[in-house]
């Protein structure tokens, strides 16, 4: 009875709902340099076997860069903020704001980061977005794939025979 | 959908296939099943009305909002359509009603801006993460040496120590800047106060759009008020003089209704120069009386600079600052995660079992918006009624 309601895991979006069944490892922010958002670069000891720590570090310190490019207060967020208050910012119903381009950029990035070096180590990186901000976290724990099931998955359609 | 997952014996960790896939392959699949998706917004855990599927997101008590409306359309309505603006436009210029349009329609769009837009809300912590947070609290018990007390950290800004407080409803550590506004139950990013007159928070997300709202409004009352007076005294002819006490007392107040928004104007003209929140400037966080030393971590040291990053600073999208697309669909987590609170919105969540009751914020905000609101509302409700007198006075009917 239990195999018949078991489910393979396609994709990461499905990974994601069922994400209560694993474990996870939440990294929190880091604020010694004020409000900007910065994510702690310290390793969790939970993650000490599963991947290593100079990738980790990468990974994070690169999310940290696309943020502090995010908010960067220069010449050109200056222009796009006079513009839009000239305009009573109807302007943001044409254009996309850089904070959300930037964010479009860091989204791409997890998930290419999570194909090449997180999937294969059975780790899912998400997305810091969907939870304000506030943390970025790991999940990791005992998952199988669609082969694993004896499920035959035909790779190109994604369908479950 | 989610149902038991067998245990892979050897405990190897598998390589998990991350293509995506369209949704309606998905649905092919038989062994899942997936109900109607509800959206974020209808799971959302804090005291807030949605408007058109999730756009519009504003406080509870709304009522305070509709009176602004109200006020400001009936002062210039009766400016702009009753004999004052035609009269001006053809006596002095046309550019009077123009100009006055523009900051008309300017007011407006400040003001649905400021409402209608997400403060900044924080999302509370999934049922995991406040797990972790308490273990991680509990690793770390206070004691003799001088430790900050479990509920609470010590973060280093800019060479200023700043305590981050633990928020028992959210179950989060804030974000500096960050505070629980207690009427909308939510935490809120660089939260400033809660403004009844505005019907939303004010925090890091509008109060950009909070503040050119009392500063266009300012213009536009001094605007009114000027010519109103322009009117009545060099065009009004006979009966109209200012030696009389009772016009007076009129224009004096007029002038203090005038006053209150414009004052109003300048406070935040001031928090925005030194980079401070009316919360922070309330409770004296930075104030040189707490302690020497004591100076604010975020202020960039000039007027101009703080000016430009608090208007014209970059805008988190409405995703990001609530971490959540409200347009989205809930997902499980959330389901799971918020299905104790998701059985009326006005039901406040409990602090959980075993953990010591909410500590109460200070009701600064509460009091501050009591306060404000009450002087204001007097002072605005006297403009009209003056104005209207003025116009009754012209027009020979009182």
């Amino acid at each position: 009875p239990l195999k018949n309601t078991n489910i393979c895991f396609h994709n990461l979006q499905e990974l994601r709902h069922s994400a209560s069944l694993a474990t996870k490892v939440f990294i929190q922010r880091d604020y010694s340099e004020g409000t900007v958002c910065r994510f702690q670069t310290k390793f969790p000891s939970e993650l000490d076997s599963r991947i290593e720590r100079t990738l980790f570090e990468e990974t994070v310190k690169t999310l940290n860069s696309y943020y502090a490019e995010a908010e960067m207060i220069g010449g050109q967020s200056y222009l796009e903020g006079c513009l839009a208050c000239a305009t009573a910012y109807i302007i943001f119903l044409c254009m996309e704001t850089r904070y959300e381009k930037v964010l479009k950029k860091i989204s791409g990035y997890i998930q290419e980061q999570n194909e090449k070096i997180y999937a294969p180590r059975g780790l899912l990186l998400t997305d810091p977005i969907e939870r304000g901000m506030r943390v970025v976290s790991f999940f990791h724990g005992r998952l199988f794939t669609a082969q694993n099931l004896g499920c035959k998955c035909d790779e190109k359609s994604s369908r479950c025979f | 959908m989610h149902a038991a997952l067998e245990q892979q014996q050897s405990g190897q960790y598998n390589q998990i296939c991350t293509r995506s896939s369209s949704p309606a392959e998905a649905e092919a699949c038989p062994a899942q099943r997936s109900r109607k998706p509800r959206r974020k917004w209808q799971v959302f855990p804090g005291r807030n009305k949605f408007y058109c599927n999730g756009r519009i997101m504003m406080a509870r008590q709304t009522g305070v909002f509709y009176l602004t409306l109200l006020l400001i359309l009936l002062t210039s309505g009766l400016f702009f359509t009753l004999s004052d603006c035609p009269f001006l436009a053809s006596n002095l210029t046309p550019a009077i009603p123009a100009i006055g349009g523009v900051l008309f329609f300017f007011v407006m769009g400040m003001l649905f801006r400021a409402s209608f837009s997400d403060p900044g809300v924080l999302p509370r912590a999934t049922p995991e993460e406040a797990a972790d947070l308490e273990r991680q609290i509990a690793s770390c018990p206070s004691g003799p040496g001088y430790k900050p007390p479990p509920r609470t950290r010590e973060v280093l800004i800019n060479g200023q120590t700043v305590k981050l407080k633990y928020c028992f409803t959210c179950k989060i550590f804030r974000p500096p800047r960050a505070s629980h506004c207690s009427l909308c139950d939510n935490c809120v990013e660089r939260f400033d106060h809660h403004c009844p007159w505005v019907g939303n928070c004010v925090g890091r997300r509008n109060y950009r759009f909070f503040y050119l709202f009392i500063l266009s409004l300012s213009f536009l009352t001094l605007f009114i008020f000027a010519f109103v007076i322009t009117h009545c005294c060099c065009f009004g002819g006979g009966g109209l003089s200012l030696t009389r006490p009772r016009t007076v007392l009129e224009v004096v107040v007029c002038f203090f209704s005038v006053w209150s928004i414009v004052g109003l104007s300048g406070f935040h003209t001031y928090l925005i120069s030194s980079n401070q929140t009316t919360n922070e400037d309330i409770k004296g966080s930075w104030s040189t009386k707490r302690g020497k030393d004591n100076y604010n971590p975020y202020s960039y040291g000039n007027i101009l600079t703080n000016c430009c990053a608090a208007l014209c600073g970059p805008l988190p999208p409405r995703s990001a600052g609530s971490g959540w697309d409200r347009l989205g669909q809930a997902g499980s987590r959330d389901r799971l995660g918020q299905a104790g609170s998701r059985v009326r919105p006005g039901l406040r969540l409990s602090a959980g079992r075993g953990t010591p009751p909410p500590l109460r914020e200070p009701q600064f905000n509460n009091r501050l918006a009591q306060i404000m609101g009450g002087i204001t509302s007097s002072f605005v409700h006297l403009s009209v009624i003056n104005i209207i007198i003025f116009r009754g006075k012209h027009l020979d009917i009182l």
